[in-house]
């Protein structure tokens, strides 16, 4: 399966949201998933499963000011 | 009297809020934080680096249990971006706070008050706590808080400039009418500039460059704090007024 994370081709077998975090090392308490523009929440990234093609964005917080 | 920031019920410990950009490392930033004595940080939402995940996150630094984390929509020059960063923002914070910027121009990075306007009411009706930066300009100030902004923003001067307060007497109006809480954002670049928004009646004061610019950040961001209480504790004491000429402060009786 090819999707999108960050900008970036990735392929990969996992099924959900929270299996892509997994595979990526990412912990979830302090991030927020949008998928093909729709932010999924964090209780649902068990549950939802991406598909081919999915355009995936993985955010956080970074040093920001004014 | 205790003398507390509150916007929508929330009590702030400072008045002093602070950026977290433009630091020389994490560990620089921590410090300048805790020598500012802020309670309000200031973040912005981006991309997690998925080639290195493990690598290190401000937040492994700034304990989000000590601080007031506010998420920023720096970098959005649309309503949509920032409609979609505050969003976003929300998912992976703990709060419904957002400084929100809509950003009209890159060289200024002045604010683009249509665009503030619209994302302000969309985002105050999805219940979050919309704090926009905006232009120090008193009638925009009104029409934030009418589209239901928690409080106001103005700027002092451009982002990053540190010329100061640019237009005292625009400020001293917004804070005139003012039915909500006075942040100034942006523009300072020292202890003095702070404490004159202070004197002014301001609520509070946001700013990032000017610690994070300076020679000694950690030290500076000390100046800052007691610029801060320094110039509310003037506010609320009442100044002289401003007279010509002299007037004599011992007494003429008693003299040979």
């Amino acid at each position: 399966m090819k999707l999108i994370v960050n900008g970036k081709d990735f392929n990969s077998n996992i099924g959900t949201v929270q299996e892509l975090l997994n595979e990526l090392g990412i912990k979830p308490g302090r991030v927020a998933v949008e998928v093909n523009l729709s932010i999924i929440k964090k209780t649902d990234y068990d549950s939802h499963r991406l598909n081919d093609g999915d355009k995936v964005e993985i955010v956080n917080f970074v040093g920001g000011g004014e | 009297m205790e003398d507390k920031l509150i916007i929508k019920g929330i009590e702030f410990k400072s008045r002093l809020w602070v950026g977290t950009g433009k630091y020389k490392d994490f560990e620089e930033t921590r410090k300048a934080i805790e020598a500012s004595g802020a309670d309000v940080v200031t973040v912005a939402v981006r991309r997690v680096n998925i080639i290195d995940s493990k690598s290190e996150n401000l937040l492994d630094y700034i304990n989000p249990k000590n601080y007031k984390i506010l998420p920023n929509t720096a970098g959005c020059y649309t309503v949509e971006d920032a409609l979609r960063y505050s969003r976003l923002a929300r998912e992976a914070g703990i709060s419904d706070l957002i400084k929100l910027e809509v950003i009209g121009d890159e060289k200024t990075l002045f604010p683009d008050v249509c665009g503030l306007l619209k994302a302000t009411e969309i985002l105050a009706k999805e219940g979050f706590i919309v704090l926009p930066y905006t232009n120090d300009d008193p009638i925009m100030a009104k029409r934030l808080v009418d589209a239901g902004a928690a409080a106001v923003m103005p700027l002092a001067a451009p982002i990053g400039s540190g010329l100061g307060i640019r237009n005292p007497y625009n400020m001293k109006i917004i804070l005139e009418q003012a039915t909500v809480p006075v942040i100034v954002d942006a523009g300072v670049g020292t202890a003095s500039d702070v404490a004159i928004a202070m004197e002014l009646g301001c609520d509070g004061v946001l700013l990032n460059t000017a610690i994070a610019g300076a020679k000694d950040p950690i030290a500076m961001a000390e100046a800052m704090k007691h610029a801060v209480i320094a110039g509310r504790l003037a506010y609320k004491a009442g100044r002289i007024p401003k007279k010509l000429y002299a007037t004599a402060s011992s007494p003429v009786e008693g003299m040979i």
